[in-house]
């Protein structure tokens, strides 16, 4: 680990409440190349403390990439420029002295701004309740290794499952589509033998429950692989779409 | 005040299937009659709130994450332990169960842990049929590896990130129910007080983090599962927002506190570095199972690893414990790699270790490993530069977890009757050291298996009634928060929260950290007394507390942290021998080993609260009927 310093500037989207107007505010700082973007503005906060000003909201919790619960938009992506790495784990020593950070929330229909960098995407968890899970009580399972899944299965169903639920794929899609989060639901309930019972009436469900909360659209241009920071696959939406034609034909759904 | 455990007669196998059949059941048709609060959505209060919501109660969750899938719990990384013995390598609940007691240093009441190992293979199983893809073999089986102080491979994973894996599926069982209408979830609430009236728990107060609002809520019984409290040493490998401020208020409102002292320092963590750094971040311990842990033979060599040969090269633990080898438990392995460390062998003059895969990439081929660790040696290269597939990791001990916590009988009761604690927030199987994979287990057996049967069998037998929110204590409650709140807004002065906290988390690591001796813990207390004054004259928190202000969360959350962190040390003063991870210098063997001293020091430390800096000790003896108390040995 180096322990160089760089001067940034900082342009960070400001705005009090949902109902408020934002805008940027400008700040300049001098950072240790070790330090995590979160961190630095940790550090900037606590001089904005100190100086009775209000400190500028956002949220992190792991600062391990693994919660989903921090999210800026970097210099136009979500999590910054780093492929498949989380704004807590992108170091400022992967920025130049004298460079220039736009800092933003997530931007999307579904995610009001609530203040500052921290959006509201409570709209996630809608269709996560509307349907993806395995309907099982506590005490009804059979012995762990009574149905054995194919490596194969397993695999692909982890690297979907890996998702950490940040909304990335929603706020670099210029529809808002959150497929790519559903998609990843989808595809790993329905690529193991546990998932089969629910398998169609499940994605009827939450693709109902992704337009009803106001995601748009897929247009295909797969911006959510390439910013999801667990590169998860474009292959789930595709895999999505098929068992979502195919619960048209096969399942015993209400009219939804 | 007696701490009466509740453990059943009968012998240590039969015990929990003997007492679940005399425990009371709630008929079918009444449990809708009863409302239960659950506060947390990490693996305990996840499932917890999934199962009792299944049974037909109905569930109030809170949060203060924005989303129920958040806990902490998602970052646990290594797997979770099952007594299956799918590997038919030598495992059974006894062995778990004795593993956890002997790992634990014998601390931990025998019943509680027996009932863990007996009820670790339903877990598994759980998961399983929930959708959990845990990792498997070419025949479509699930695989194992192992962990520190087991000579088995009992350990089920999901590659490093078996705690996401769990708590989604855990999560998915909760969703299920929150659709169905059994559960309510607050996200965004913070618990600020527990509401007791007439002695028993009855409801709570929150603050809503949107608005600043204060709430109240009323249920026949509380449950808090809210995680542990290594933060209180600022710098820890937990979330940044956990915190201990849940329990604390419990505790001062009558629940018993218990071991405070024992709290679990990780071996395998990335180094400090820089003022800046926020936390600690974790380097599973599975990664124990193929790297090997080393320093320089020669004082203060400064050559890069790569350039020292192999005969150079001191695999301390390999030397030192050759039957476990670099799968020691994690208070041995931590104070060995201080042991070096101080003695000035560490890497640039005693800052780190080196954790070393170069023999396994060489055994078993870079992709294995990758396929094995893949995330970790990511996330290692992401935060450190280095590429740990060329160059071994750096690591230092930090603290990760804290084996005490609120006390619970049998039932997983406080000694406030109605007040349950489930989880890492509970005190109960972990003695004085938790063995790895472990949690993940305890917090699923708590949350699936455990509290569905004691919480029915509260209800059946106190019939406990639900008091209205316009009640004389809940009043209470609310103006005790905030006046809180009030009185920190308003003391204006110079010094931001965190630097408190920073050097609250110093004082702690130094005095209260991975070796005590009596005169630093006296000075400790002094030294937070002090802390603490200053806090209460000096700190400065902007805004207002009728919006977001995430400062004045910060601010509540050291707040208590500043009269627990006296208690940590307290307790640590008053445990005068050495158990696991509490060592005391002052009680060692000749080898440098955890001294035990169980002739005056078999006992659960409960601490009753009087006042600020003020306590009562209860002791719970622990009684040890199946096992023998032993010298620990990993050699
Ligand atoms: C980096 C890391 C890796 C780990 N790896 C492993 C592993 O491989 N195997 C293993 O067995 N263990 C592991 N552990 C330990 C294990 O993850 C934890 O002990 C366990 O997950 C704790 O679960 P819990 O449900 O008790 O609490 P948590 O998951 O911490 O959940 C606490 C919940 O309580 C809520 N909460 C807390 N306070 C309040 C409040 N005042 N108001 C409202 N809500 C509140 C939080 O929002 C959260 O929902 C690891 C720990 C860490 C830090």
């Amino acid at each position: 680990m180096s322990d160089g310093h760089i001067n940034v500037t900082l342009k960070i989207w400001r705005q009090d409440g949902p109902n408020q107007e934002g805008g940027f505010e400008e700040f300049k700082v001098n950072v240790s190349t070790d330090a995590s973007v979160l961190e630095m503005l940790d550090e900037l906060n606590n001089e904005l403390e100190q100086q009775g000003k209000r400190p500028i909201a956002f949220e992190s919790d792991c600062r391990e990439g693994i919660c989903g619960t921090c999210g800026i938009v970097i210099n136009g992506h979500p999590h910054g420029p780093l492929p498949k790495t989380a704004t807590c784990q992108l170091h400022m020593r992967n920025f130049k002295d004298g460079e220039t950070l736009t800092l933003e929330p997530f931007r999307a229909a579904a995610f009001p701004i609530v203040r500052d960098l921290i959006v509201d995407r409570s709209a996630l968890d809608k269709v996560l309740q509307a349907g993806g899970f395995i309907s099982v009580n506590t005490g009804n399972a059979p012995d762990a290794n009574s149905i054995p899944v194919s490596k194969h299965a397993a695999t692909l169903a982890i690297e979907a499952a890996e998702c950490i639920g940040c909304g990335a794929c929603v706020a670099t899609c210029k529809n808002s589509s959150a497929m790519l989060f559903v998609g990843a639901k989808v595809s790993h309930l329905a690529l193991l033998p546990q998932g089969q019972i629910e398998r169609y009436e499940r994605v009827e469900k939450m693709v109902a429950k992704m337009d009803e909360v106001g995601f748009g659209n897929c247009s295909n241009t797969y911006a959510c692989e390439a910013e999801c920071p667990k590169g998860v696959s474009v292959v789930n939406i595709a895999r999505m779409n098929r068992e979502f034609l195919k619960a048209k034909l096969l399942s015993h759904n209400v009219e939804l | 005040m007696i701490l009466d455990s509740k453990v059943p007669e009968g012998n240590l196998a039969e015990k929990w299937t003997n007492h679940k059949f005399e425990m009371k059941l709630v008929n079918p048709a009444n449990k809708r009659k009863f409302t239960v609060i659950i506060v947390g959505t990490g693996l305990a209060g996840a499932s917890a709130a999934a199962t009792l919501a299944e049974l037909g109660y109905n569930v109030m969750s809170f949060t203060y994450h924005d989303s129920n899938r958040r806990a902490h719990s998602i970052a646990a990384q290594g797997g979770i332990n099952a007594t299956k013995n799918y590997q038919n390598d030598g495992d059974s609940d006894f062995r778990l169960f004795y593993d956890t007691i002997k790992g634990g240093d014998f601390r931990s009441r025998e019943a509680n842990v027996y009932r863990l190992a007996e009820l670790s293979s339903n877990i598994i199983d759980q998961a399983v049929a929930q959708g959990v893809p845990f990792a498997r073999d070419y025949g479509g089986y699930l695989d194992n590896r192992s962990f520190g102080g087991a000579q088995v491979s009992r350990t089920f994973y999901a590659r490093g990130e078996t705690g996401q894996q769990l708590l989604l599926g855990a999560i998915g069982a909760m969703n299920r129910q929150i659709g169905l209408g059994k559960i309510k979830l607050f996200t965004r609430r913070e618990f600020l007080d527990l509401v007791v009236v007439e002695g028993a728990a009855k409801g709570i107060v929150v603050r809503n983090l949107l608005t600043g609002e204060i709430e109240r809520y009323s249920a026949h019984a509380v449950i808090l599962a809210t995680g542990g409290y290594s933060r209180v040493f600022y710098l820890s490998t937990n979330a940044m927002n956990s915190n201990g401020t849940a329990i604390w208020r419990a505790h001062k409102r009558g629940a018993v506190f218990a071991n405070p002292c024992y709290t679990q320092i990780h071996p395998t963590c990335l180094p400090v570095h820089g003022e800046l750094q926020s936390k600690r971040v974790l380097m599973s311990e599975s990664l124990r199972n193929d790297g090997r842990i080393w320093v320089p033979k020669e004082k203060g060599d400064t050559r890069h690893p790569n350039d020292i040969p192999e005969d150079e090269r001191d695999y301390y633990l390999e030397r030192r414990y050759p039957a476990f080898g670099n799968l020691v438990p994690r208070d041995v392995a931590s104070r060995a790699a201080k042991e070096r460390c101080d003695a000035g062998y560490g890497v640039n003059g005693g800052e780190a270790v080196y954790l070393d895969f170069s023999e396994a990439i060489q055994r078993l081929g870079k992709k294995a490993i990758e396929e094995k660790y893949g995330n970790l040696f990511d996330m290692y290269q992401n935060i450190t530069g280095e590429d740990p597939y060329e160059v071994p990791m750096k690591i230092y001990p930090a603290p990760h977890y804290t084996m005490g916590g609120l006390w619970v009988d049998y039932h997983l009761m406080s000694n406030v009757p109605g007040l349950f604690v489930l989880g890492e927030a509970n005190f109960s199987d972990h003695g004085a050291n938790r063995l790895g994979a472990s949690a993940l287990m305890q917090g699923l057996a708590d949350g699936y298996f455990i509290i569905p049967y004691t919480l029915g069998n509260y209800f059946a037998t106190e019939k406990p009634d639900l008091v209205s929110t316009d009640t004389p204590e809940f009043d209470e409650a609310e103006n005790n928060v905030k006046d809180t709140i009030k009185k920190l807004l308003s003391i204006n002065g110079k010094q931001t929260v965190d630097s408190i906290h920073k050097r609250l988390g110093r004082i702690l690591w130094d005095k209260v950290g991975m070796s005590r001796t009596a005169e630093g813990l006296k000075q400790a207390i002094e030294e937070i007394r002090q802390l603490r004054e200053e806090f209460w004259n000096d700190v400065k928190i902007p805004g207002t507390d009728g919006e977001i202000n995430q400062t004045l969360e910060r601010a509540g959350r050291v707040a208590d942290f500043l009269e627990l962190g006296e208690l940590m040390a307290k307790d640590a003063l008053n445990r005068e021998e050495s158990c696991g991870t509490h060592f005391r210098e002052e009680y060692q063997t000749e080898e440098g080993e955890a001294l035990r001293r169980d002739d005056e020091y078999a006992y659960v430390a409960g601490w009753e609260f009087k006042n600020v800096g003020e306590w009562e000790l209860h002791k719970e003896p622990l009684k040890f009927e199946n096992v023998k108390l032993t010298q620990r040995s990993y050699k």
